[in-house]
Formats: C-alpha cells, sequence, structure tokens
C-alpha cells in the first residue's frame, strides 16, 4: 500500500469515529465556505497539493491562472470590485514569491486580500528544502499580517483570524502559510460553531467630540474650503455622507486618484483628481485654500508635491482610520482618526449650512481658462489621439463601465477623462503603480461583477506583463474587453525622458506582439482601431461579442499627459499644454 | 539602529521617548516591531524585552530620540502589529526608568583606589576583581550612567554593555489593565 493510500485510510478510520474529524486541507475548504467565499485564484503545486486535492466537493470555484502575480491582482480586483475579501492560493516557494508584487499592490491600496500558501513539512523547515523559502518573512512588510501554521488545529483559527484582518480597520493582505503536514494531519472541525471572534483588543479611534466641534469651526469659518476625498470615502461606504456634507457646507470637492468615484464626477462641486495630473484649477485651488478637509486620503507625494510648499496657506483637517497616517507627511491642525463614516455622521449636523459663491466663482474662472487647453477642443485631423479613445469610451459605455486601468500614460489619461459617477466603478494601482495589473484585476472583478461592462484600459507595455493570463480568460470562459492604448513606447517613462532627460530614449521604445493576432491565438476577438470614427463600432462590437476581446487602439506614439506637475515640486508649477500648439488649434476649429 | 528619518515633516524638538508594548509572546513578534522601526525610519536608542506578570505576555520598552509628533505616530505604528496588545507611551506620566550597565575598566595598582572612590560615589558596585581590570555594575537613570561611564572612561574602558531602559508607570495603575477603558476612549491623535 503506498503512503498516500495509507493516509487516505487513516482519514476515512478517523472520519467514521467522529465525523468533526478532517484533514487541515479540508478545513481551509470548511472556513473558505463558511465565509461566503465564492472563487478562489490559485495554481498548484507540491506543498499546497493536498489542498487542492481536498476542493473538489466544495462550492467555490477555483480559476487556474497562468502566473501567481495573476492571481494575487485577481483576489485584490475582486475585493476591490465587491468590497469583500479575495482569496489567492498558490504553492511553496517560487509559486509563494510570484504573490509578492500582487501582494505588495494590495498592501499600499488597503485592499483586502488573503493569500494562502503551501509550505514544506515543518520537519524540513529551515533546511533549505526543494521549494522552501521564509514567504513569512519575506511579506512581513507588505501584510497587515501574516501565519506560519504547522498544525490542523491551527488552521481554523488562523483563517478565521486572516479574514477578520483583512476586512477591518484599514483592509489590507494577509497570508496564511501552512505546511503540508498541517493540511495532511487531522482536527477537529465543527462546522456549526459560531464563527470565533478574535479575543483581541484593538483600540478602535474615534474622533473626540471636542475635536469634531473644533473641525465644524474651522468650516463655518472658512472662505475657501476644499474637501479632498480619497479611497477610504468608498472603503467605508461614506459615498451619499461626503454629498450631504458637501451640499450643506458648500465646499468643492476634489478626489485622489483611488477616490474617483466616491463623489460623482457630475456633481457640480465636484472638480476632479488632484496631483501630479490633477486639472490645473484642482491643484491652483488646493494652493489657494485656506482649508482642506482631507477625507480617508494620506497625502501621498503624487497629491502634495513638494511638501514645503504644499497649501501653505491652508488649515488641514484630517479624518483618516489609520492613526499612523496622521501627521505623517502634512501637519495637520485637526485630527479626526476613526471610520470615516461615522466621522462624518458627527460632521455632518455639526457644521453650518452654507454657500459660497466667490470660492466657487474663482474655481469656475480657472476651471474656465483651462477649458481652452482641454484636449476634446482639438480636432483629431484623421490621427488617434489617447484621451479622445477615453473620452469616447466614457460617452459610448455612458460612464457606467467598470473600468480597470494598469499603470502609466493611459491611466492618467482615464482618469481625467472618464468620469467616474459611481463608487468602485474604476480599480487601478495607484500606490505601488503595478504594470501588469490590469488584465488579472479585471478577470478577479468579473467575479465579483457578472453583469457589469468591463473595460481593461492599459497600456502596450503594461498589458504584455500580465498577457498570459489571456489564456485564463480563454479557458474560464471569462468575458472583459481590453484596450491597448498602444503608442510604441512605456510612454510614462518616455514623457519623463522628454521632460527630464533631454529627449534622450533610453530603453522605452517598445516593440509589441500583434495583439490582434495574439487574441485570435488564444481563441478569443481581437481588432484594431486607428482613427477616432473607429471607435463607436469597435466599442460597440466589443460590448456584444461574448468573449474577452483585445481592441488594439494605435495611438499617436509621442503624446505627453498634461497637464504635469515635476516630482516634488510646487503644484503650481506645471507643465502646460503647449501655447503655440495650443493657438494653432483654436485657429482652426474657429 | 539610526539612521535617517525619511519623515518630511519638519521636527519639534527631539527627547528621548519611551514607550511600553506588551505584545504576544509568539515566534517572530519581536520581528516584527524591529522590522517596523526599520521601515518607518524610527531611531531607536535602547529597546528592551522580557516576560511579564502575564503568561504568554511579553513586554517592550523602546526608548526613541524623536519628537512628541513621531512618538505618537510610532504608537499608532505599534498598534498596526497584531500581535502588539497595548502601549503605554510613559514619557510624560509619572514613571520610573532603570538601565542596567557592565562597566570593564582598567586597573592598575597605582589608581585603584581612586577608582573605587569614584565607583562608591555613583553607589554602584565591583563584581569582579581582577589584577588588571574591574566590573562595575550599576543601575541607574540614563544619565547616571553616562555620568558614570565619563568619569571611568580617563582610566580605560575596556569593555561596556548597557541593558537598554526599562519603564514603570508609578501608583497603582497598570497601563496594560486599563486598555478596555482606552479602547472605547479611542486613541485621539
Amino acid at each position: 500500500m503506498s503512503s498516500q493510500q495509507a493516509v487516505a485510510q487513516q482519514i476515512l478510520a478517523a472520519h467514521a469515529k467522529d465525523p468533526a474529524q478532517k484533514t487541515g486541507a479540508q478545513i481551509v475548504w470548511e472556513v473558505l465556505t463558511r465565509l461566503g467565499v465564492e472563487v478562489v485564484f490559485g495554481y498548484p503545486g507540491g506543498a499546497i497539493m493536498p489542498t487542492y486535492d481536498a476542493m473538489p466537493g466544495y462550492p467555490i470555484r477555483h480559476v487556474l491562472v497562468r502566473h501567481e502575480q495573476g492571481a494575487a491582482h485577481m483576489a485584490d480586483g475582486y475585493a476591490r470590485a465587491s468590497g469583500k475579501v479575495g482569496v489567492a492560493i498558490a504553492t511553496s516557494g517560487p509559486g509563494a514569491t510570484n504573490l509578492v508584487t500582487g501582494i505588495a499592490t494590495a498592501m499600499l491600496d488597503s485592499s483586502p486580500v488573503v493569500c494562502i500558501t503551501g509550505q514544506v513539512s515543518s520537519a524540513a523547515i529551515g533546511s533549505d528544502a526543494f521549494q522552501e523559502i521564509d514567504i513569512t518573512g519575506i511579506t512581513l512588510p507588505i501584510t497587515k499580517h501574516n501565519y506560519l501554521i504547522s498544525r490542523a488545529e491551527d488552521v481554523a483559527p488562523a483563517l478565521f483570524e486572516a479574514f477578520e484582518i483583512a476586512l477591518s480597520g484599514r483592509p489590507g493582505p494577509v497570508l496564511v502559510d501552512i505546511t503540508k503536514d498541517a493540511q495532511q494531519a487531522m482536527a477537529r472541525f465543527d462546522p456549526k460553531a459560531p464563527i470565533p471572534r478574535t479575543m483581541r483588543r484593538r483600540p478602535r479611534p474615534a474622533p473626540r467630540p471636542d475635536a469634531i466641534a473644533r473641525a465644524a469651526e474651522l468650516i463655518d469659518n472658512s472662505e475657501r474650503p476644499l474637501i479632498l476625498a480619497g479611497q477610504g470615502v468608498i472603503a467605508s461606504g461614506s459615498g451619499e455622507l461626503l454629498r450631504e456634507f458637501a451640499e450643506k457646507t458648500g465646499v468643492p470637492v476634489a478626489s485622489t486618484l483611488l477616490g474617483l468615484g466616491g463623489f460623482p464626477a457630475s456633481h457640480p462641486l465636484s472638480l476632479g483628481m488632484m496631483g501630479m495630473h490633477g486639472e490645473a484649477w484642482v491643484n491652483t485651488s488646493m494652493q489657494e485654500a485656506d482649508l482642506l478637509i482631507a477625507l480617508g486620503m494620506r497625502f501621498d507625494d503624487r497629491v502634495t508635491g513638494k511638501l514645503s510648499t504644499f497649501a501653505v496657506h491652508a488649515k488641514k483637517i484630517h479624518a483618516e482610520i489609520d492613526p499612523s497616517e496622521i501627521n505623517k507627511n502634512v501637519k495637520v491642525d485637526v485630527a479626526l482618526p476613526g471610520d470615516l463614516r461615522k466621522t462624518l455622521e458627527a460632521l455632518v449636523p455639526a457644521v453650518q449650512k452654507r454657500t459660497r459663491r466667490n470660492w466657487l466663482e474663482r474655481i469656475g474662472a480657472l476651471r474656465g481658462e483651462v477649458a481652452r487647453r482641454d484636449v476634446q477642443s482639438k480636432p483629431s485631423r484623421g490621427k488617434l489621439f489617447a484621451p479622445h479613445v477615453l473620452h469616447d469610451l466614457w460617452r459610448l459605455t455612458d460612464g457606467k463601465a467598470l473600468v480597470v486601468t494598469d499603470v502609466g500614460q493611459h491611466q492618467m489619461w482615464e482618469a481625467q477623462y472618464y468620469k467616474h459617477d459611481r463608487a468602485r466603478s474604476l480599480i487601478t494601482s495607484g500606490g505601488l503603480g503595478t504594470m501588469g495589473f490590469a488584465l488579472p484585476a479585471a478577470i478577479g472583478a468579473r467575479f465579483a461583477r457578472p453583469q457589469d461592462d468591463i473595460w481593461v484600459v492599459a497600456g502596450d507595455g503594461g498589458f504584455q506583463m500580465t498577457s498570459c493570463e489571456l489564456t485564463t480568460c480563454a479557458q474560464e470562459g471569462i468575458k472583459v474587453n481590453i484596450a491597448i492604448i498602444n503608442n510604441g513606447y512605456l510612454g510614462m517613462v518616455r514623457q519623463w525622458q522628454e521632460f527630464f532627460y533631454n529627449r534622450r530614449y533610453v530603453a522605452t521604445p517598445l516593440k509589441s506582439p500583434d495583439f490582434v493576432t495574439l487574441a485570435q491565438a488564444h481563441g478569443l476577438t481581437g481588432f484594431r482601431v486607428t482613427s477616432r470614427d473607429e471607435i463607436p463600432g469597435a466599442v460597440d462590437r466589443a460590448r456584444k461579442e461574448p468573449g474577452t476581446v483585445v481592441v488594439d487602439f494605435r495611438v499617436e506614439q509621442e503624446e505627453a499627459v498634461y497637464p504635469m506637475v515635476p516630482a516634488n515640486s510646487d503644484l503650481r508649477d506645471m507643465i502646460r499644454r503647449p501655447a503655440a500648439f495650443e493657438e494653432e488649434e483654436f485657429q482652426e476649429t474657429d | 539602529m539610526s539612521h535617517d528619518s525619511a519623515f518630511s515633516i519638519p521636527k519639534g524638538r527631539l527627547s528621548a521617548q519611551t514607550l511600553i508594548a506588551y505584545v504576544e509572546d509568539r515566534p517572530g513578534t519581536l520581528n516584527r516591531i524591529v522590522s517596523l522601526f526599520r521601515r518607518r525610519g524610527f531611531n531607536i536608542d535602547s529597546l528592551t524585552v522580557g516576560r511579564t506578570e502575564r503568561p504568554g505576555i511579553s513586554r517592550i520598552t523602546v526608548v526613541v530620540r524623536a519628537d512628541d509628533d513621531t512618538a505618537r505616530r510610532l504608537e499608532a505604528n505599534l498598534y498596526k502589529l497584531v500581535n502588539v496588545v497595548h502601549v503605554d507611551d510613559v514619557t510624560h506620566a509619572p514613571s520610573v526608568t532603570r538601565e542596567m550597565a557592565f562597566v570593564k575598566v582598567r586597573a592598575g595598582q597605582d589608581r585603584r583606589a581612586e577608582l573605587l572612590q569614584l565607583v562608591q560615589t555613583f553607589r554602584a558596585r565591583v563584581v569582579d576583581l581582577g589584577p588588571e581590570s574591574i566590573i562595575v555594575e550599576t543601575t541607574g537613570t540614563q544619565e547616571k550612567l553616562d555620568g558614570l561611564i565619563e568619569v571611568l572612561r580617563p582610566f580605560g574602558i575596556l569593555e561596556l554593555v548597557r541593558t537598554g531602559a526599562v519603564a514603570m508607570l508609578r501608583g497603582p495603575g497598570t497601563g496594560a489593565m486599563d486598555e478596555t477603558q482606552e479602547a472605547e476612549d479611542g486613541v485621539a491623535a
């Protein structure tokens, strides 16, 4: 009798004696089922095989990825699209290390992801066994918490706790590394027992009443206030409260990249995205403001520019669930630590109703000046400009698509020209800026939002980093629409080379495969768009196609994203669209 | 252990800030704490770890050179570690802080009497007496230890080890036991 057969007999015997006796591997699936997990993204291998072997029979869909990085991004995309925990599974060693970029992406953007990895048997740990790696050590700084589990009875408590940690407070990734022997050994698991709550008492930060009063006073007495809305608005589900707050106080709202959709872009008080590629009126308003009300955001350097010149005339109120973010980059006058929803619930009744005509007129004037430079006023003259693609995609999808972007120029154009009115309608890698994020994240999002029109917007560079997941779409029958903004360059780096490195385009010209035939090679549909008038037909065709579609948008090669605040500069020192170019365009359209 | 802090906020007055962290006695906990200090660029003056009156709970006393805002952020960062049960910032609370040191000093016959006199003045103890050297043991505040070491230096310090500070709140209050109260009040920043 082989050892595996012996193990199987042991399991049967133990199960006959006590039906609650299960293997660690079975307990993994019992717990996931219990927690309502519908789908996991993973890749099998030696040290996780017992868990894979126990999977059939449980009501959980497994998506076989082509690279574990994809599994982590899919779990992340699922989490961001649903607000629930996304789950990725990988084996030990390279399987686990391939997850790392995806885990770090989730960490930087506070996305609730649980990664389950196999580990070599506990007896072999520390011996540099085949495919052994200290993944809990490696992921220590990029997870909220992680576990190395070497006993079957510890599997359930660790997984329950991992889910709770991933979702609670400021969400983030948790990794549970389970040794092979812990997966094979038996432990008692009662599926009907209540889900254990962690006994750990965490301080639950909440703003003091006097801080709320002081914040309200600053808001009431400010003449040029601005709300800076971050992802915390979306994560805490405070979109409606934010709207109430902004309308009552008459304060305009600027969004961070990850905050887009938290406040409707079509709302008259919405200003759009702030920061390095924020529109001029947003950044100028920020610099002219006398009060900044930061809600669920963390004053990233891409938002503030040079700190010593950032909003120097403004008092600052900072509402944030993670107290360690308060006074980190920007010193604030009033700190409101805690859940944003509770903070706003306290703040809305405390503030006075006001209108701020002068301030809004000033911002309106800034906006009017910029509108002349808007690329939408630019004739296409038979050329295909990326901003036109994004603008038209927004129009043609009625702004209702779930857009998942990669990282680079196309990402900024999307943020500028696709107007998001709803929370969780944009998924993008902000903090880590992970190229290759879009396609796998969109595949994950598909399972959270089966009915939605999902568009991947990616550059030709980033798309190639994870384009192997096209096969996953084909094998798993997943439908997403992929818009490749193909300019033949690593565009954002090329743009920096143009502005800051004397146009020496080192290692940025990029040769790509023929994306149309690449799609076809995967059994998917692909076609090409080379002029603006083809966009409506292409979008329509992509949406009607039952399977995943790749649309290769061959855009102008050397376009830059404007405006741009160079790194570590005053937000007013923007690189604007070249004036001569602008005049020429306007003479022609007149 | 110190290196440049990555934080760009202009610093307030830097002073020694003493925090006590109660942590679960589990593999890797100390690693997580040290990793946090390294990653966030906090400058550690000293760090001590030991058992407590509660089984399974270790107590870490950490002294950092920082302004008050930084200390508060450090406390908030420590709370983000799951294995950290409770944190007390005792910098501005009535507390006792002590550190211990061994100093091995060159002690030839010619200056031995003078040396022993000094040791007595500082209420330190001699715990090893050899023909060429003595080991001085001392316990006290950081300032007292600094003072003793300064006066011993001219004799020739052969070896020096300091434990780092441990601290305890004065009076009957125990920070760790008051945690329920704090959980309701919230951490005010």
